[in-house]
């Protein structure tokens, strides 16, 4: 068990903006979508650590962040199991997984 | 606390932290997907492990069974299925786009380790509970949380029965009444893209047995 908080807090929370930011910048530059959806989830693991740092250092005795993070690991499961069933859907229809054929809609 | 667990702690940090902010990067920029995708599993494996850090022993074996035991399995299952070698035709104004996108990536990360630097954090807390956590978590779910509890078994469930309604082929199953066979087609028939030709559908229902 570690009690002594030799880390300190601003050290995850840079961690977790690092992952995050990556991932928005995986999000946008990305022509493979499969790495799009890696990217999401590597923002959603930066925001885990936000709110595990938090969970610890902060509110330790009640730690809602650890529930909340078990929230989001639900809600990221549920989201690649289907985002990746559309995206073979999408793969069957257009026979491509770059995302500058899927361009049904753009105005 | 002796001075040699306090270094084996910085230490640890350091290379968990590095090995998940080098691994994101190889994520995204790795021109190999296959390789970007074991990377993730790595990227996952260290973020339990800083999760180990700080006291949720819980957290980090569900990180590990359900982010590297099922997502990333599931990633790498995409990747199989959609494995094609094709050159993905240049777009034009890619460049700008990345310079743009990098500015912004930058910018809100200068924001959030502003926002993380300058305020001033209640700490010390109260002290950790431990291992005890996993006993906290079941009353925080059997209790205050309750409804979003619950409300996450119907979540999953929904996430199932769609990702197999999505990713499944065509059915081939015959009328109760008629006994003659049901084309349950949907538009993804048979490689055909979508909007090249008007009778696109009358062609695949010609073509179905």
């Amino acid at each position: 068990m570690n009690t002594s908080f030799l880390v300190p807090l601003e050290a995850y929370l840079t961690v977790a903006a690092l992952l995050f930011c990556i991932g928005v910048w995986g999000l946008i530059n990305s022509r493979n979508a499969v790495r799009v959806l890696m990217s999401i989830e590597l923002m959603l693991n930066g925001v885990n650590i936000n709110l595990m740092a938090f969970s610890s250092y902060l509110d330790g005795y009640e730690i809602r962040g650890q529930v909340y993070a078990i929230f989001v690991i639900t809600v990221a499961a549920a989201e690649a199991a289907v985002g990746l069933a559309i995206l073979l859907s999408l793969y069957r229809n257009r026979d491509t997984v770059d995302m500058e054929q899927f361009n049904l809609l753009r105005w | 606390m002796p001075p040699i667990a306090e270094l084996t702690e910085l230490i640890v940090f350091v290379f968990l932290a590095s090995a998940v902010v080098i691994g994101a990067l190889g994520v995204v920029l790795l021109p190999n997907i296959v390789y970007a995708a074991f990377l993730l599993g790595g990227v996952f494996l260290a973020v339990a492990g800083l999760y180990l850090m700080l006291n949720a022993s819980f957290i980090a074996a569900a990180q590990v069974l359900i982010y590297v035991g099922a997502v990333n399995v599931l990633i790498l299952f995409a990747i199989m299925l959609v494995n094609k070698k094709e050159a993905m035709a240049a777009s034009p104004g890619t460049g700008l786009r990345r310079i743009l996108s990098s500015g912004v990536c930058v910018g809100l990360l200068i924001l959030l380790l502003r926002v993380a630097f300058t305020t001033p954090w209640a700490l010390p807390g109260p002290a950790p509970i431990g291992e005890d956590a996993v006993i906290r978590l079941g009353e925080h779910f059997f209790s205050d949380y309750l409804l979003p509890f619950e409300l996450a078994s119907v979540l999953l469930l929904m996430a199932m029965i769609g990702a197999i309604v999505l990713a499944r082929r065509d059915v081939f199953s015959t009328d109760v009444g008629t006994g003659e066979a049901v084309d349950q087609a949907l538009i993804e028939k048979a490689r055909s893209p979508l909007l090249v030709g008007k009778n696109i559908n009358q062609k695949s229902l010609e073509t179905n047995p």
